[in-house]
């Protein structure tokens, strides 16, 4: 651990080692499997509704609330193949730390960023709920699926994908530790990608 | 041997007199059609997207022998492949029987391809292999070359950048490239073994003409503007002791040692290095914050020391803007591409490098550590930057439907004494924020645009 562990990384960017990459990846790969399955339908209404109030958030342009759910010491990944790869050597469409989340959030507040002035309206639509057990009792991964229909510029779009979350059990409850948006053409050219997804 | 066959489209465009090119390229401006009109679209991609050098892949994407990727020569889809005898090949994505696009899957490894229509096969130097039935014809078509896949005459690499042309006069690509090369040598020479691995990209679409980008391309001039919000995300911090990002900018840009460069046959060069601290380290001192650059920067001090500064820099963006006619961009540590798709809608493809320990002087873990920064530090600008330029692209393209607002103009710093300097070499420099480069790289377009070339494919192998 980096002596610099405990400082804050919405300013500093320490927590982003290796380790951290190597157990990111490992707890994203072979994870969605039958018996690791959380069949308890409280627990799985308890995840639904943390994502459903993400997708709200985020519908209302809700930024700096959004950015409450997750962890300090969080990622943001959108993976630029159909496998996730290592986003260590390969280009990700977006990997975010926590100062880059902040970043983009930063961004669309400036006023100044054109691909969103005016901003999208965007409705998310969340399904597929399902809850799997994480590497230690403190962690779960969800898996759901989502669309998300962008009005912009005189056309409605539809992104769509679905969405891999590592969720950490903290002082405040359930919080999002890593997500994975996976767009279903993440490895093609796509017009204007700059909503938060 | 079969003789190239020449191509009897070649040259629709400067058939009849419905293009007035000296109206339509002037001095100072051009025409809105030369963005809308799709007919002048259709002449580019002869003229242009075949009748001169065009950027096609990246050996990293075909290392081995059967390695292939598909792509496009303008609007014709290719295989671009490392073939079973070692040529590098781009051969026609379409099944010589009926037209039928033969490959369907973005890269792979393959001696040969198969027709899903017909059934068809060839291997992958472009040669027919065997049809279904062949007695049903009247010759042997295997005998027959016509039959084979056209391919594109002209396939030429210059240290890994494969380039490809239907103009089979066109001189060779190093001679074709020129004084560009420089920058080019100068931009993989600052990597380990002079190399880089192309890994994956941030893949953008727009709707709006290909040569918008190409006009951004060397552009200074729109950068505090188009990246404002970038330049004010970039700085957020005040407390950081350097100006971070494109910061240099600010102020006075003409008055700084950076500049733009024509270097003849359409390519151009951004210089922003003189604007750096020249020392091992100057690059990452002015590099914006990324994902994990603080850890690895202080694990790489407390290992190495001074040496450790050199080795930052590998993970810094290059600050340069080498851009290749009609559809390279070399910027940062980026292989951009742009991919025209109709007259008004444009792929652009910002590959991402990284490097490979060539001679294990860095060592495995400081490769990842320095690969992995790598990565992060190139998806700033597309995330950060890109959107808006693209945005900024198609309300260009929307503002063109003015019909009788017919022109766009390009004339900054022209006619002003002693503002720009040929030289020895015939390449023109000039300050950061001119439009030099368009004036003169619009003028080769012209050239071509109404030139004949001598544009073929070639069916033997």
């Amino acid at each position: 651990m980096s002596v610099h562990a405990n400082q804050d990384p919405s300013r500093f960017s320490y927590y982003m080692t290796d380790a951290f990459y190597c157990e990111m990846i490992s707890d994203f790969s072979d994870w969605q499997t039958d018996d690791r399955v959380v069949g308890d339908t409280a627990e799985r209404d308890q995840f639904r509704s943390i994502l459903e109030k993400e997708a709200r958030l985020l519908d209302r342009l809700l930024f700096e609330e959004w950015l409450g759910l997750f962890v300090p010491d969080c990622a943001y990944w959108v993976p630029s193949t159909r496998n996730q790869g290592d986003p260590r050597s390969e280009i990700a469409v977006m990997f975010d730390d926590r100062r880059r989340l902040e970043d983009r959030v930063f961004r669309l507040r400036t006023g100044n960023a054109w691909s969103q002035a005016p901003a999208s309206r965007t409705t998310r639509m969340i399904s597929n709920v399902e809850v799997f057990t994480g590497r230690s009792a403190d962690l779960r991964m969800v898996r759901c699926n989502f669309l998300i229909s962008e009005f912009r510029d005189d056309e409605t779009r539809i992104l769509t994908g679905w969405t891999g979350y590592r969720m950490r059990f903290a002082a405040a409850g359930w919080m999002i530790s890593a997500k994975q948006i996976n767009l279903i053409n993440c490895d093609q050219c796509i017009r204007n990608p700059s909503i938060i997804l | 041997m079969v003789a190239p066959e020449p191509t009897r489209v070649a040259n629709r465009a400067n058939d009849g007199p419905q293009f007035d090119w000296d109206r339509l390229v002037q001095e100072h401006r051009v025409h809105r059609n030369i963005y809308t009109d799709p007919a002048i679209f259709d002449a580019e991609m002869i003229h242009i997207f075949g009748g001169t050098w065009v950027y096609l892949a990246h050996e990293s994407q075909i290392p081995n022998v059967n390695d292939y990727v598909t792509g496009k020569l303008g609007l014709r889809p290719l295989i671009i492949t490392r073939s079973s005898d070692g040529r590098l090949r781009a051969l026609y994505n379409r099944c010589s029987h009926r037209g039928t696009t033969l490959c369907r899957w973005d890269k792979g490894n393959a001696r040969s391809f198969q027709c899903p229509y017909h059934g068809w096969n060839f291997a992958n130097t472009g040669k027919l292999r065997g049809v279904p039935w062949p007695d049903g014809y009247a010759e042997q078509l295997v005998k027959n070359p016509e039959f084979n896949l056209a391919q594109v005459p002209r396939v030429e690499s210059y240290r890994g950048f494969i380039f490809g042309t239907l103009n089979i006069d066109a001189a060779p690509i190093e001679q074709h490239l020129g004084p560009i090369r420089k920058p080019i040598d100068e931009w993989l020479d600052r990597n380990p073994g002079g190399k880089v691995v192309v890994c994956e990209a941030n893949r953008f679409k727009y709707k709006g003409n290909w040569k918008l980008a190409y006009d951004n391309s060397g552009d200074g001039y729109h950068v505090i503007y188009s990246h404002q919000s970038l330049i004010e995300t970039e700085n957020r911090f005040k407390d950081e002791q350097t100006e971070k990002g494109m910061s240099y900018y600010k102020n006075e840009p003409d008055k700084l040692p950076m500049y733009i460069q024509y270097m003849g046959n359409g390519h151009h060069f951004k210089d922003k290095r003189p604007a750096l601290e020249k020392r091992p380290g100057g690059l990452w001192a002015i590099e914006s914050l990324h994902p994990g650059m603080e850890h690895v920067a202080e694990k790489l001090r407390g290992r190495f020391g001074e040496r450790a500064e050199a080795i930052l820099d590998l993970a810094g963006s290059e600050p340069v803007n080498i851009n290749v006619f009609p559809n390279l961009s070399l910027l940062g540590n980026h292989i951009q591409v742009f991919q025209p798709v109709s007259v008004g809608e444009t792929d652009s493809v910002w590959y991402g490098t990284r490097i490979e320990d060539v001679d294990g002087s860095l060592g495995g873990e400081v490769l990842n550590d320095i690969n992995t920064l790598r990565m992060r530090t190139q998806e700033g600008f597309p995330n950060f930057g890109e959107v808006d330029d693209l945005t900024n692209f198609e309300q260009i393209q929307r503002g063109l439907a003015c019909i009788e607002d017919e022109w766009i103009y390009m004339n900054r710093g022209l006619g002003i004494p002693d503002r720009f300097a040929t030289l020895p070499d015939g390449t023109i420099k000039g300050p950061s924020t001119d439009e030099l480069f368009m004036r003169e790289y619009i003028r080769e377009w012209k050239r071509l645009m109404t030139d004949t070339q001598n544009n073929s494919i070639r069916r033997e192998i």
